[in-house]
């Protein structure tokens, strides 16, 4: 069994009428304080396909963080359509995006965001616990994706214990435990030294080679250049939307 | 939906509090339970101390003093003073199937009571033998209380309040000697059992002498009987009982029986009834006491799981993130907070039941009027469920809250959160 090719991948091979991982049309996100109303998204359309490796770029304040919240179904947008996996996600309830961010949404965060008190191995348990997955199951599970982040040996260490890059794999692991049909990465290597960052996107580029649909979200020309799609944010709007163009 | 296997896991993996805070949240839960365990047990003591004093003047009877006519009544006018022979105590019982016992008594005070060169002066009271069971009057081993015989053959012997005895006597047996009463020879044949009596009349029972109704009559020429005392079947038809007892007696001493002036009586099922309130009056007035202490103690539970949230916050966030519903995120907390509960809770009760022990211990040794009425404190069945249900309440709405709190946070600003 190959670990990252789940199950969402091998159907690509044999159905075309797959639907779009994202699909966004006129999606809008209003905040409002009270006194102003900040209008954060003005109208965004967006598909991605099963597959893919995006970059969503822009300066902070473009509204790309509020993009990844609505994206991983942690906030919901104000207006307009928004499909994950072609499931329509804007009129669910609080449990039911819980159950949506834990089968379809794996995060990768900036600061990794592991829980302290707790084992690598328990951290990269915890969503299979929500998914409600049998114990020898898990196990199994667990052991097999530390294997495939090269951190067997340090399953056991608390995450403290852990380097940058570790902590960063552990929390990769983690986020591929429920074989989500997104992968969705906030700066993954906003906070790791140059060797563990490339050493990050390596693994990246990996799991994209292996069927992984991927979303990063970063400022860092040089990440976005390694991925295959950059999507341009300026002022809640895309200006722009390319293919990666491969140095020579 | 509600998993409590996996809540229990997420419990056992992300509980954890500073264990300075934890030692003071448990110690305020602890006091808490100690004052209402403490409290609750010296209530539930006075309850039962009442309960059994207002017993031990006689359980579920009716003493009936003769009184005056308030009507005018069958050509006879009013303000007519009645008198009751020995005999109306069988005309009730035939003519009243739901009455079980009945006594007349008569009472004479300032007798001279004498054994040996030890004389006192003592109320003498004369009665039937089925006085003892009507009034709680039992006799210690080694003796016995008036009988039949006793009555038919108006035989000089007498039956000794303890109290009495012990003046007498010291801590000489009494039984089968001979005192004298009003310079006549009676063979003392029982001495009362010690007994806590709430209500008298006429007296303290333990200060009596009790001879034979026969055996008084003849020895002080006395025709009317100062009191009767009934039981009825069961207390439930004492009410009918009473009415009855205007009726009969209003036929043969011709008052009218809607005349209550015509008769006084001490109905002891409604008094105990008043006791019983009382006490368990008393009781909730001093479980409030000890509930709001609690409550305390609660507060501070309350207050260490807002600051746990808080602390928390962005792993809340980063669980939510992973897919926890609400019932994993509000669940651990609930069971934190109750567990926190529950250390200071059996704390307190441990500390608390061995209190109870050495106070109701040290209690029963005092010599002293005040403690022996307040009685015993006493940990019962009824004060261990009130404090527990108490306990898992208040832990329940200690984590319950601030838990909620936790839930309602946007996830996207739980992540953000430092």
């Amino acid at each position: 069994m190959n670990l990252f090719v789940g199950k969402n991948h091998q159907k690509i091979a044999s159905m075309d009428s797959r639907p779009a991982i994202i699909e966004m049309r006129d999606l809008r996100k209003v905040y409002d304080t009270g006194a102003v109303k900040v209008e954060a998204l003005k109208g965004i359309d967006l598909k991605v396909e099963p597959g893919e490796f995006v970059a969503i770029v822009g300066p902070s304040g473009s509204g790309k963080s509020t993009l990844l919240n609505i994206v991983g179904c942690l906030d919901t947008p104000s207006s307009g359509s928004y499909r994950l996996d072609g499931e329509e996600v804007a009129e669910l309830d609080v449990d039911e995006l819980a159950d949506i961010r834990n089968r379809k949404v794996g995060f990768v965060f900036q600061s990794f965001n592991l829980l302290p008190q707790i084992t690598a191995y328990e951290n990269v348990e915890l969503p299979l616990l929500f998914h409600g997955t049998h114990s020898r199951e898990r196990k199994a599970r667990v052991e097999l994706l530390f294997e495939q982040v090269g951190l067997a040996d340090r399953m056991h260490h608390r995450p403290t214990e852990l380097s940058g890059g570790q902590m960063q794999r552990v929390a990769i692991a983690r986020a591929l435990a429920c074989e989500p049909a997104l992968v969705l990465a906030d700066e993954p290597t906003g906070n790791l030294d140059s060797t563990s960052g490339k050493d990050i996107m390596a693994l990246f580029e990996d799991l994209s080679a292996k069927g992984h649909t991927l979303v990063l979200i970063t400022h860092d020309g040089a990440v976005a250049k390694r991925t295959k799609r950059i999507v341009q944010f300026q002022d809640g709007r895309i200006v722009e939307d390319r293919p990666t163009i491969v140095a020579a | 939906m509600f998993n409590l296997p996996l809540i229990l896991k997420l419990f056992r993996r992300t509980a954890g509090i500073n264990r300075k805070r934890m030692v003071m949240t448990v110690a305020a839960i602890a006091w808490g339970t100690l004052s209402i365990v403490l409290l609750l047990s010296f209530g539930e003591g006075l309850k039962r101390n009442l309960t059994k004093g207002s017993r031990g003047l006689g359980e579920g009877i009716i003493v009936v003093w003769p009184g005056a006519t308030s009507k005018a009544f069958g050509g006879f006018p009013q303000g007519r003073n009645l008198r009751f022979l020995p005999e109306d105590a069988d005309l009730l019982e035939a003519n009243i199937p739901e009455i079980a016992l009945t006594s007349a008594e008569m009472r004479k005070w300032g007798n001279t009571v004498t054994y040996g060169r030890n004389t006192l002066t003592k109320p003498v009271v004369g009665v039937e033998p089925a006085y003892g069971e009507l009034r709680n009057q039992i006799a210690q081993a080694g003796g016995r209380f008036l009988n039949d015989k006793d009555e038919e053959l108006k035989r000089r012997v007498a039956f000794l309040g303890n109290d009495l005895k012990k003046e007498l006597f010291a801590d000489k047996d009494a039984i089968g000697e001979t005192i004298y009463i009003n310079q006549v020879p009676f063979t003392v044949i029982g001495v009362m059992e010690k007994k806590l009596q709430m209500g008298t009349y006429g007296g303290p029972d333990a200060n009596n002498a009790v001879v034979p109704l026969s055996t008084f009559r003849a020895l002080f020429g006395r025709r009317y009987v100062s009191n009767l005392v009934v039981r009825a079947t069961s207390p439930e038809v004492n009410a009918a009982v009473k009415k009855r007892l205007y009726e009969i007696l209003g036929a043969k001493y011709r008052f009218d029986p809607s005349d209550e002036r015509a008769l006084s009586m001490w109905d002891t099922v409604e008094s105990q009834k008043v006791t019983r309130n009382i006490g368990v009056g008393i009781e909730i007035f001093l479980g409030i006491v000890g509930a709001l202490t609690l409550l305390i103690g609660g507060i501070g539970v309350a207050n260490i799981m807002y600051a746990v949230v808080k602390h928390r916050t962005k792993e809340i966030g980063v669980q939510m993130a992973l897919g926890a519903r609400r019932s994993y995120v509000i669940g651990p907390l609930v069971v934190e907070s109750l567990s926190l509960t529950a250390m200071g809770g059996i704390i307190g009760i441990v500390v608390g039941v061995g209190l109870v022990q050495i106070l109701a211990f040290a209690q029963s040794k005092a010599n002293s009027d005040a403690l022996a009425f307040l009685g015993a404190p006493t940990f019962s069945l009824g004060v261990a469920f009130t404090t527990v249900a108490l306990l898992g309440s208040i832990g329940f709405l200690a984590g319950f809250f601030p838990s909620r709190r936790a839930v309602n946070i946007q996830p996207a600003v739980a992540l953000r959160y430092e």
